[in-house]
């Protein structure tokens, strides 16, 4: 490793990285704005400068920016010389020259990249007297609050929704002083990862909306580490709340995970967490339908007595933590636990959770999918079914570019120049999909097919792959560039509902044969590869079988979900409306609630503690970021007070949370790594716990002195080694452990690389979670039978198709994702729309054997032969089932909606008549 | 023996001094306007309130006895929801004051604020907003910072320039 000079310091850094970078490694503070670790430099902000001297005789140097000069054997730097702190100090000035006297009503300020580099640099006093130049801001959607006055030209927003997350509709205009980021009309900005646009900013120009409805300063909010509940990935992400209110959500650094960024369901899906649906206190259900609210401990009583001598089934949930499953697991026993899965969703999920364990193929964490030069993706949507794996896939394709810029002796860093060389030169990607996807812009072939067919195909690439020869080209294509690749992805998941889909992805990443191929799943809910290893025994019994002896239960609890989601209403009736006592464990109103007799108000995720395992097979842990408000308890809380109060041999002897981790992971040879996901409640860092609060924590003897002047004692959190407290360090932990980054002089979120490793490395604290289980040699022993679906005239193939917004249960209750979402629609091909006499916007009727919806015309630009699309999980489309043969007819009695005037629209709207004129600027 | 007499005629030579005992409450002392007593919440020029709830503050106060909560007006500035100082807390250091960056939070000449009961020193919004500017008349924060406001458009703060035109290729 070469050896570099810096003020006379020698330092050994990593050939190919730049001063830059070498500097933040070796712990020097060197201001910067544009360079960002993900998407490298561009040399734009002349930030970074320092001297370079040409050899020891050397004494006046000269002035070189640090992100864009590579280090060298023996190279000589100066970040302290006077004419590169007085360059770095006139740059801010002139950077202020404009900036607008904004910080104490701007959410940025106390994070702000811009005020930390403003003090580092020791800029103070302003001495331009012209006039500051000024920008209109634009309406971005309700995720998004715009205020261009604050920008200083680094770019980073463009290059990051543009460059690196593939969005179209944001962009910089103009020129010199007068640059403008923005769209090029006002609107909601159309990517799905437009959130990152808020850490990405270093100063206030893209702020979070939501957030600053209900603003507090970074300094006091109380943060915990935690795992988004969005979806299966598993990102880790670090909510803040003050005055008992989640107030935001941000990404928490996991090199081998969500690095960086999230999506924005992860980062703007958890207002319900603050709801009016949210419950406050366990309910007996009266006679008339309503529910009285009773103590918790009046509702374990009741529940035990309807419990003590009775048949007991339960119904678990793929939203639930593992130890809280596993409790409720054991307490009513194995066999009378159903998984809490629909019946079709089951079996598919056994199926990947044992294709996962047999297959030879790796199932890649997402730095590695990252990794991946050629990707083929089956069947699946993965913006919207694993969003933040489809921003990976979309830096997988520039594998190449990288690849020409080695062959070049380009440094990765250079940014521009490496983009400049590729052009369009893309590592190959093929999709094959009934309905066009989000990443549809960055395939090399895209594949139009029926579920079925995408099996067909996946087989025809697997039987390629192992020298037999098919008659589809593509799927040879296919097959040649998989054989081609490094390392080859295969990507596939459960949203097609397909068995076929499925079992071809494994067939084809088993033909490939290689030690460096990968598999991955997408799987619908935060747990549900943790619940479905947790069953993987096949001891359960089914929510059907469930239903069909629900007449001889006598009660039945049911943790965490809405089973009139996972299966026909009249099955699910069946099972709730038999006389059944049904106990219920939840924290928003829903309809399963609604049936039940007796309701214990769960606590949120931000409210407790759990393991859930991602589809990487990752078991990481969330912390509560607040104690549960009013009379809520954690489900897993509810469970040990219930088996405790019915007297449970086994789970009585439980104490804590700890114990029960460590009892479930003896329970499954699959859960023992559990035991190693974090630290054990007895965890201490310097004799302290971990601080929640920030050492600027404010407010604590005024926040409640409103109620009582008698201050109360800071909650206990007597289960995990954080503390509700400001007391403690917040430094050298273990990395799944660390609830905010902060550090001296760095108050924004670049604070970051105070607790990386490295610049882009692992974190300090060491890996973040577990992987519970590894693909093996042997192969995946799959069927290769397709049962092929015969459609008579005017009949119809339902795919499903999953939203980012809308689709997943607990975000869509959060009001600006209810916006994004929009009504439930059905999604055809143009040759559809023109044989049914229907345009985007009207009404089609859906008939599904006796099921009717009356459902909003989309028109989509590449549908499958024969197939149709609906948005699963919404409201109007509750009933429709992936998979069924549906007919069509145009709805004569369908409104069409006016565009709708929502409050934020109203005043983007009445700003434009006051401008006069739609212009924007 | 020579300096206990010499303390002795010290202390009888203060028999025919000024009395420095000020008859309180009866005769009341003079206290400078910048005296640190009771804290208030002051208004712009304009009428309205100044403070726009960014928490500076609630952040350098060394006992914590600040607690407020940022609302947004319909035209888009800032102002406290609930702004509360729990007084039997403070220790009227004005470092408050010191951060205040509009001006809004002053001290003020009056130290005369016993309870009987401790519940009553703490003051919400409504028992802390005068009617006045305080110690600075002239200064609206509003005025000077670039966002856009009921009474003024974007460009038109002070020192600042009209809205840029992205459109036009001039220099």
């Amino acid at each position: 490793m070469p050896m570099i000079y810096v003020d006379g310091q020698e330092l050994e850094v990593v050939q190919g990285e730049n001063i830059l970078e070498a500097c933040l490694n070796a712990g020097l503070d060197l201001p910067y704005f544009c360079w960002h670790p993900a998407m490298g430099s561009i040399g734009s902000c002349r930030q970074c400068a320092v001297v370079q001297y040409q050899n020891e005789e050397d004494t006046k140097g000269r002035i070189v920016m640090g992100c864009m000069t590579a280090v060298s054997e023996g190279a000589r730097f100066s970040l302290k010389a006077e004419n590169a702190t007085e360059f770095r100090e006139a740059v801010v000035e002139s950077l202020m020259l404009n900036h607008p006297h904004d910080c104490p009503v701007c959410a940025e300020g106390g994070e702000c990249h811009l005020q930390d580099m403003t003090v580092m640099v020791g800029h103070r006093d302003r001495r331009y007297t012209g006039k500051k130049n000024t920008y209109r801001n634009q309406y971005l959607g309700p995720l998004i609050h715009h205020e261009m006055n604050r920008c200083i030209a680094c770019y980073r927003c463009e290059r990051y929704y543009r460059d690196y997350a593939g969005g179209k509709d944001l962009g910089v205009q103009a020129s010199h002083d007068h640059l403008y980021f923005g769209r090029h009309e006002e609107g909601v900005l159309e990517s799905e990862f437009s959130g990152n646009l808020v850490e990405v900013c270093p100063t206030g120009v893209f702020t979070d909306k939501p957030f600053l409805k209900q603003y507090s300063r970074k300094w006091d909010l109380q943060s915990a580490p935690s795992i988004c509940q969005g979806c299966a990935v598993g990102c880790n992400i670090a909510p803040g709340e003050r005055y008992g209110k989640v107030k935001r959500v941000h990404n928490r650094y996991n090199n081998e995970v969500n690095g960086y960024f999230i999506c924005d369901r992860g980062r703007f899906g958890s207002g319900y967490l603050n709801s009016d649906l949210r419950l406050d206190y366990a309910g007996i259900k009266n006679p008339d339908g309503s529910f009285f609210a009773v103590h918790q401990q009046q509702a374990l009583d009741t529940a035990a007595g309807w419990m003590a001598g009775k048949k007991v089934a339960a119904i678990g949930s793929p939203r639930a933590s593992i130890e809280a499953n596993y409790l409720l697991r054991e307490l009513v026993g194995a066999k009378n636990f159903a998984s809490g899965f629909s019946d079709q969703e089951a079996e598919l999920m056994a199926s990947i959770a044992n294709i996962l364990q047999t297959t030879k193929a790796v199932n890649p964490s997402i730095k590695q999918i990252e990794s991946a030069d050629a990707v083929l993706i089956l069947g699946e949507d993965v913006t919207n079914t694993a969003p933040r794996v489809a921003l990976a896939l979309r830096q997988s394709v520039r594998n190449k570019a990288f690849e020409l810029a080695e062959q070049m002796e380009l440094p990765a860093w250079q940014d521009a120049a490496v983009r400049n060389l590729a052009q369009d030169q893309r590592s190959p990607m093929t999709i094959v999909s009934a309905i066009d996807t989000r990443l549809d812009d960055v395939a090399s072939i895209c594949v139009s097919l029926a579920p079925d067919d995408i099996a067909a195909f996946g087989y025809a690439v697997a039987a390629a792959l192992s020298g037999e020869s098919t008659d589809n080209p593509q799927a040879d294509a296919a097959a040649q560039m998989l054989k081609a690749a490094k390392n080859p992805l295969i990507v596939s998941g459960s949203s097609m509902a397909h068995q076929g889909v499925i079992n071809s992805a494994v067939a084809v990443a088993d033909a490939l044969d290689k030690a460096t191929s990968m598999l991955s799943f997408c799987v619908p809910e935060c747990n549900s590869l943790g619940l479905a290893l947790m069953v993987a025994d096949g001891s359960g019994s089914s929510l059907s079988g469930l239903a069909k002896r629900a007449s001889k239960l006598d009660a039945l609890i049911i943790l965490e979900n809405d089973v009139y989601r996972r299966g026909d209403k009249s099955q699910i009736d069946q099972l709730l409306a038999s006389g059944t006592k049904v106990i219920t464990l939840d924290m928003v109103e829903n309809s399963t609630l609604d049936q039940s007799d007796l309701v214990m108000a769960a606590a949120s995720y931000a409210e407790s503690q759990g393991t859930l395992v991602s589809s990487e097979g990752r078991a990481q842990r969330f912390y509560p970021v607040h104690s549960p408000a009013a009379e809520r308890l954690p489900s897993w809380q509810w469970l040990l007070r219930l088996a405790s109060v019915t007297g449970h041999k086994k789970l009585s002897k439980l104490q804590n949370f700890d114990q029960i981790v460590a009892a479930c992971a003896e329970s499954n040879p699959l859960f023992s790594g559990l035991l190693d996901v974090a630290p054990l409640n007895s965890f201490r860092d310097r004799g302290s716990k971990i601080p929640r609060q920030t050492h600027r924590y404010s407010g604590r003897t005024a926040m409640n002195s409103g109620v009582s002047v008698h201050e109360p004692q800071q909650p206990k959190d007597h289960e995990s080694p954080l503390s509700y407290s400001m007391e403690g360090l917040n430094r050298d932990q273990p990395s799944s452990l660390m609830p905010f980054v902060w550090s001296p002089g760095w108050n924004s979120n670049q604070s970051l690389q105070k607790f990386q490793s490295e610049v882009d490395g692992p974190l300090k604290g060491g890996p973040s979670g577990v992987r519970l289980i590894s693909s093996s040699l042997q192969g995946a022993d799959i069927s290769r039978q397709i049962d092929k679906v015969t459609l008579k005239a005017h009949q119809w193939h339902l795919v499903p198709m999953q939203q980012i917004h809308g689709s997943d249960e607990l975000s869509a209750h959060t009001d600006e994702i209810a916006e994004l979402a929009g009504r439930g629609f059905i999604a055809i091909g143009q040759k559809v729309a023109e044989k049914l006499a229907v345009t985007e916007g009207d009404g089609l009727l859906v008939k599904q054997g006796e099921i009717e919806c009356s459902l909003e015309v989309r028109i989509l630009s590449r549908v499958a032969k024969n197939c149709i699309g609906y948005s699963v999980g919404y409201l109007e489309t509750q009933g429709l089932t992936a998979g069924s043969l549906v007919t069509l007819e145009a709805d004569k009695s369908w409104q069409r909606s006016g565009p709708e005037m929502i409050a934020s629209d109203k005043a983007a709207f009445e700003q434009v008549i006051s401008d006069g004129g739609a212009s924007n600027v | 023996m020579l300096s206990e007499l010499r303390t002795m005629w010290e202390v009888l030579k203060h028999t025919f001094t000024k009395a420095e005992t000020v008859q309180y409450p009866e005769e009341m002392p003079y206290l400078a306007p910048r005296y640190r007593g009771r804290i208030v919440l002051t208004r712009d020029p304009d009428g309205e309130e100044r403070c726009v709830a960014c928490n500076l503050c609630a952040a350098v106060c060394p006992v914590d006895c600040i607690a407020l909560q940022k609302d947004t007006r319909e035209d888009g500035t800032w102002y406290p929801e609930f702004f509360r100082i729990n007084f039997s807390r403070c220790i009227m250091c004005g470092m408050c004051e010191e951060a205040c960056p509009t001006y809004a939070i002053q001290l003020t000449p009056d130290f005369e604020m016993c309870e009987y009961d401790r519940q009553n020193m703490v003051y919400e919004k409504e028992h802390l907003l005068i009617d006045g500017v305080g110690k600075y008349p002239d200064y609206n924060f509003y005025r000077v910072s670039g966002m856009k406001t009921a009474s003024k458009d974007k460009g038109e703060a002070i020192n600042e320039a009209r809205p840029i035109d992205t459109k036009s290729l001039l220099p």
